[in-house]
């Protein structure tokens, strides 16, 4: 399956304006796609419609709230898609782990360090911390970091 | 009068910590399993143990100082993890690295690529309890921590590479020391398939046990052997060729079925194929400086940046968020061991407790990389 195939298959859950191509000897990626929280789960069914398999889920803190990034990549031709998810701090989002099973252990990951809740999870305990652990510590309000910025401030939008 | 002792045992299922402290999980991992007699009815991999926020330190770090973190994620293959974060940070930063130094990351890389499945073979085929290959094995292993350790200065946690080249450059006796390795290592195969792959024990403990398809491997994100030996020629070095790869020439080899057996098979192969990496390396190795000038804190330009590399386990990459400034806004390191043992959630209910050492083993997970 190709980047095209996969293109086609998200094209029918996000609108065109939210694909954004990016450019892969730049910075690795070949398409960016500004999710809602709510196109989640139909993103990532596309992409397993389309032979892709999960690279990774991520989350990044910002003053205006946390996001999500999703990787999907294929393994037949190179087609690397970033998913962003903006959230507003303390919204949810829904968990693909019925999708993708790689997905139970990064959402649990991505839950105890920035404390972003996944819906429909079956089982959010902590992953890395301690069971008890009651902080969040990617969180940029945690210990020591260099600095913590808008989204704006990145990626100047 | 015991009584209690003459009721009727009933059947039921057990629970079984295998590790936090087992020898054949390799690092601190803890199974949890539940039992059903000798067989598994659910497994639990616990993790975490040596969690020590590597992703959290890169923001209040130079980008330099980050540098030596990352080869003690995957400490069997640091210098890989070490090369994926420079090549990383000179992409995001536009530094131009001279051709020497990329050809001696390449061989100095797939020296690594060897060392660590050199040690895998040994422990795997320990565990299923053959000892003697081990020590084959970290014979071997050893005339590579020598040659790495005269270039680099370190036998295991190597920060050898630097933005826009290498820390220093490799001399006459680096280049003669790894051709008589080369040499040495390929008169071994003969004395490694005598002992191990034609070993009916070792057979019948390999063959058709912990079978991962290529459907079962894309759910779960794995990558690397596991991959391949379910029949995908997914390699990174092909893939997406960084540094060098795309001018050197190299197969990937890959199973059919993707038990324990073909994943044995296709880590065997890949030490030939990184042999034959190396010495082609070495024949082109070009004069010249190993390393460019840059600036003395580097400052990526704003925005985020992935870029991944074959490490031995898989596909490793980094994912950096930049500010502009010398600190990583956010650092995030997919490590490929991480799918790699998720993967046995699926894998071992169904199969015997003894098994799990073979399944385990022939997964090959360093654990403090998936804990980071």
């Amino acid at each position: 399956m190709s980047l095209e195939d996969l293109k086609e298959e998200l094209s029918k859950v996000v609108e065109p304006g939210d694909m954004v191509p990016r450019d892969y000897e730049k910075d690795g990626c070949l398409l960016e796609i500004k999710a809602r929280a709510d196109q989640v789960e139909a993103v990532a069914k596309a992409a397993r419609e389309a032979d892709c398999f999960l690279e990774s889920i991520t989350g990044v803190d910002f003053t205006n709230g946390p996001q999500i990034i999703y990787q999907f990549n294929s393994c037949t031709s190179i087609s690397r898609v970033l998913v962003r998810v903006q959230l507003s701090r303390g919204e949810s989002v829904v968990s693909i782990g019925s999708i993708y099973d790689a997905a139970l252990w990064y959402e649990r990951e991505v839950f105890e360090l920035f404390g972003i809740r996944f819906d429909n999870h079956p089982d959010l305990r902590r992953l890395l911390l301690p069971e008890d652990a009651d902080f969040y510590p990617l969180l940029k309000d945690y210990g020591k970091v260099h600095a913590f910025r808008s989204t704006e401030e990145i990626y100047g939008e | 009068m015991a009584n209690e002792f003459l009721e009727p045992i009933t059947e039921q299922t057990f629970f079984l910590n295998m590790g936090p402290q087992h020898p054949s999980t390799h690092g601190v991992l803890r199974l949890f399993l539940k039992l059903d007699g000798e067989y598994i009815v659910e497994a639990d991999p616990i993790i975490g143990y040596g969690h020590r926020g590597h992703e959290k330190m890169a923001e209040s770090h130079l980008y330099e100082q980050f540098l030596p973190n990352t080869s003690r994620m995957d400490y069997l293959a640091g210098l890989i993890l070490n090369h994926g974060y420079v090549a990383a940070v000179e992409k995001m930063a536009g530094i131009e690295v001279p051709p020497r130094a990329e050809y001696i990351r390449v061989i100095c890389a797939e020296l690594n690529r060897i060392s660590s499945h050199l040690l895998w073979f040994g422990t795997f085929v320990m565990d299923l309890g053959g000892f003697t290959p081990f020590l084959y094995c970290f014979d071997d292993r050893e005339n590579i921590l020598d040659i790495l350790d005269r270039v680099s200065g370190s036998r295991l946690t190597y920060s050898y590479c630097r933005f826009g080249g290498v820390a220093r450059d490799v001399d006459d006796e680096f280049i003669t020391a790894t051709q008589q390795f080369i040499e040495r290592l390929r008169s071994r195969w003969d004395d490694y398939h005598n002992l191990v792959t034609k070993n009916v024990i070792f057979i019948h403990r390999a063959k058709d046990v912990g079978v991962i398809n290529r459907e079962l491997a894309l759910r779960f994100g794995c990558t690397g052997p596991i991959l391949r030996a379910a029949g995908v020629p997914y390699d990174i070095r092909k893939a997406e060729p960084y540094s060098i790869y795309s001018e050197l020439d190299f197969e990937i080899p890959t199973g059919s079925k993707g038990d324990a057996l073909d994943r044995y098979l296709v880590r065997l192969q890949e030490m030939e194929q990184s042999l034959r990496i190396i010495e082609q390396a070495l024949e082109r190795l070009p004069d010249g400086a190993i390393k460019a000038a840059v600036p003395h804190k580097v400052r990526p330009p704003r925005g985020d940046y992935y870029f991944a590399v074959e490490s031995a386990r898989g596909a490793m990459g980094y994912y950096i968020v930049s500010d502009g400034t010398s600190y990583p806004y956010r650092l995030k390191a997919r490590v490929p061991s991480y799918g790699n043992l998720q993967v046995l959630t699926e894998v071992l209910p169904g199969t015997l407790v003894a098994d799990t050492i073979s399944i385990l083993g022939s997964i090959d997970i360093v654990v403090p990389e998936v804990d980071r």
